[in-house]
């Protein structure tokens, strides 16, 4: 301590400089060892990832491929129709497009924000002639657009070129939260009619929740019969936990398919025992898609569940037993609080697991039972909407971190890791 | 002796159904006394505390608490303060959380709770550590903190199961005094678990001695380092000389017993024994002194040699070999042992019949 005091106040301590010269032989072989895990993951995860998921927010195609027309509308206050100098560039440019895959691909871009956009622009383009457009002047190129198709002469057609004309645009996620834009430009949301993803989210987080709950229910009792069983009963136990945990979650999947279904072996048994008289729709309905996924997420509310009750000791009980603390006394002040860490692991992990299912709700659920990732593929997949996949991606990845700060503000960060 | 607070009444446990942890044990524990329970590791000492504690059932037999038989009564209504070896203090409550527990779940009122916990923690002169951690604490401040949660329900009586198993020799043998001096101040019945025979001897008023399930010897500190009543206490309790003979002749309580080799003494006879009898004579080191040949009338001279001296700050260990009989371990004083005692050098053992205990043994011939 003295030779520190002693030592003048700029630059390091010798003995620190020390401390790190030999101390840097080690860090540079950890983290040599680390790169081809980090190098991996950064290039087939963290990189493709993040590009998909700024496709939420890329303006793709309406500037590129409108550049004058989209410049020429700013000066547009929203009101009546934009000048004659867009109408004009407008023209020249849907013509330089005319006959190209790009002119599509700028027509159904548009077709997400106005129904409708992609047989204008289309037919737009059929009827123009680039050598007569050539001759006429701005305002009877006005004219001419307005004569091929009379939506030219309709303000709500030109509104996503003046609003999304930059760079990025909030237009795919105020979709994917069911929004829209007036023709002024106001936010509101859809008529109810039309809005989707409200309710997709809401299903998604009740089935998450409802899957949750269950494995917890069924999962706690398990966890701590297995936390105080013996050796060799605790690992066949475990054993048992785990084998389901080892099948592929396709072939478990289709298993519960054939099993409930209609002429499935429990509809079977059910009908010979006399229980039912015809057979009960348990599957593609959300009663399937239940079973299913509680079925498949079970080991990851057992596993952490049971780690932290094996290191609860059965003194802590005894002890609360001992000083005058009835059974479920004992349980609710001792044994719950010592084994909440478990409980907010597994759920945390069963919950974020449950909201991004795809493949089971799929097989056994019914068309009102999809959740969230189906219609992510389906973006991606069949209607070929990148950015709106990517923006339900992102409002479901910020709302998981949403989820997980908030958890780990109420109970500690630390305790949310799976031991 | 008044009404014991606690009986045994042939009381066993097995656990596995083929051998018995605990065989047929009858123990009364009398009301403000301090019992130890000493015994090796599986002799079945914590199994009898855990059965009084109630975590565990007997196989057979009664146990009664102030003459009210509570054999399959449940831990939480006996009212029986518990101290654990590892102190079992709840991780995600305060100290004071923890020894306002018993008055919790007892719906005490807050303004009763605070001050008895108050006074609990300033019993065990933790007052200051309220609002700490238990993991915060040290091993011993943590014991303090289990014992004052055991103490502040005012059970009749506190089990203690090697409370001080885990704490470092200075501070286990302050503890010991602390928990004396709350014994004696509260009056309270104490039954103590320990595998130390030295913690049993300074802290108890009477000491059950285990092993094989079975109380070997039930008796104050001094009865049991003067007068075990076998082989086992002898051996268990304090350093002893565990030295194989056979009985040549007996006169009332003194035997005569050859140790082979023609070494023969006069030992205290503990059993009945007749000539031809295996026997087995204790002997404490500290008992046997160097002969001078100064004259001293002594029970009992034996001669040998040096084999092998450990100092050990207050006196010296002497392994003296007899020839062609027993090596015999003596701890002499070392005022005495500075005289020129050295490897090899020949001594003469002189030690008291008295201190030379006899017992009949079962010998394979």
């Amino acid at each position: 301590m003295t030779s520190l005091a002693l030592d003048p106040p700029t630059g390091p301590h010798p003995l620190e400089r020390a401390v790190r010269r030999s101390e840097r032989r080690r860090r540079l072989v950890a983290l040599l060892l680390m790169a081809p895990s980090v190098l991996f993951a950064v290039a087939v995860f963290a990189v493709p990832i993040g590009l998909f998921l700024f496709r939420a927010i890329e303006n793709d195609g309406i500037p590129q491929r409108l550049p004058r027309t989209t410049a020429a509308v700013q000066a547009w206050d929203g009101g009546d129709l934009p000048s004659a100098a867009a109408f004009d560039a407008l023209a020249d440019e849907i013509l330089a497009l005319k006959g190209t895959p790009e002119l599509a691909q700028l027509g159904r871009r548009l077709n997400y924000v106005v129904p409708g956009y992609r047989s204008l622009m289309m037919g737009t383009a059929r009827r123009l002639d680039a050598a007569q457009v050539a001759t006429l002047d701005a305002e009877a190129t006005r004219a001419r657009l307005i004569e091929a198709d009379e939506r030219w002469a309709d303000p709500a057609f030109w509104m996503p070129l003046k609003q999304q004309s930059g760079p990025l645009t909030t237009f795919y996620l105020e979709t994917a939260l069911d929004f829209e834009r007036t023709p002024s430009g106001e936010l509101v949301s859809v008529p109810a009619e039309r809005a989707i993803f409200i309710d997709l989210f809401v299903r998604t987080f009740q089935t998450g929740l409802a899957t949750t709950v269950l494995c917890l229910l069924i999962g706690f009792p398990v966890a701590a019969v297995m936390a105080r069983a013996s050796g060799s009963l605790a690992n066949l136990m475990l054993a048992l936990v785990l084998i389901p945990f080892w099948t592929s979650l396709l072939v478990r999947t289709t298993a519960w398919v054939i099993l409930l279904q209609n002429e499935g072996l429990v509809n079977k048994t059910l009908l010979f025992l006399g229980l039912v008289d015809q057979p009960l729709q348990l599957v593609f309905n959300r009663f399937g898609v239940y079973v299913a996924m509680v079925h498949v997420l079970l080991p990851y509310m057992i596993l952490p569940l049971y780690s932290v009750m094996k290191g609860v000791s059965a003194d802590h009980l005894r002890a609360a037993s001992s000083l005058g603390a009835k059974p479920f006394m004992a349980f609710r002040t001792v044994y719950l609080p010592l084994v909440m860490p478990g409980v907010a692991a597994g759920s945390a992990l069963v919950f974020v697991l449950a909201i991004g299912f795809y493949v089971t709700p799929a097989l056994v659920g019914g068309a009102s039972d999809q959740m969230i990732g189906y219609f992510i593929a389906y973006f991606t997949n069949t209607s070929v909407n990148w950015g709106l996949a990517s923006a339900l991606g992102a409002i479901l990845l910020g709302l998981i971190a949403l989820i997980y700060l908030v958890l780990g503000w109420a109970i500690g960060l630390d305790r949310l890791k799976v031991r | 002796m008044s009404e014991p607070i606690v009986r045994f009444q042939e009381v066993s446990k097995s656990y596995d159904g083929r051998s018995l942890v605990v065989a047929g044990l009858d123990l009364d524990v009398v009301a403000g006394e301090f019992l130890t329970l000493l015994g090796p590791s599986g002799s079945g000492k914590t199994t009898t505390l855990m059965m009084l504690a109630g975590f565990e059932l007997p196989t057979s037999g009664t146990i009664r608490l102030d003459g009210r038989d509570i054999t399959a009564l449940p831990p939480h209504r006996r009212g029986i303060g518990v101290v654990f070896q590892n102190y079992a203090l709840f991780p995600h409550m305060t100290v004071a959380e923890n020894v306002a527990y018993p008055l919790r779940v007892r719906n005490v009122p807050a303004a009763e709770t605070a001050a008895r916990v108050a006074k609990a923690l300033g019993l065990v002169r933790l007052a200051a550590f309220g609002d700490r951690r238990p993991a915060q604490l040290s091993g011993g401040q943590q014991q303090r903190v289990a014992l004052a949660r055991a103490l502040i329900f005012e059970p009749p009586l506190i089990l203690l199961d090697e409370p001080l198993g885990a704490l470092d020799k200075q501070l286990r043998e302050d503890m010991q005094m602390e928990l004396k001096q709350i014994h004696e101040a509260l009056g309270v019945t104490m039954i103590y678990v320990t595998h130390d025979q030295s913690e049993a001897l300074t802290m108890s008023d009477r000491v059950a001695v285990f092993n094989d399930g079975r109380i070997q010897q039930l008796a104050s500190a001094y009865e049991l380092y003067e007068r075990p009543v076998n082989p086992f206490v002898a051996r268990f309790v304090g350093e002893n000389n565990q030295l194989a003979g056979e009985v040549v002749a007996c006169e009332g309580d003194t035997a005569r017993i050859r140790l082979g080799g023609g070494v023969t003494i006069l030992a205290n006879a503990v059993d009945r024994l007749s000539p031809g009898d295996a026997a087995d004579v204790s002997l404490r080191p500290e008992r046997i002194r160097l002969a001078h040949g100064d004259g001293e009338a002594r029970d009992n001279l034996v001669a040998g040699a040096v084999d092998k001296l450990v100092y050990l700050g207050e006196s010296t260990r002497l392994f003296v070999s007899t020839p062609g009989g027993p090596t015999i371990v003596a701890k002499v004083q070392n005022e005495e042992a500075a005289l020129d005692v050295a490897r090899g050098r020949p001594v003469q053992l002189a030690f008291r019949a008295a201190d030379a205990r006899a017992f009949r043994v079962e010998r394979p011939a």
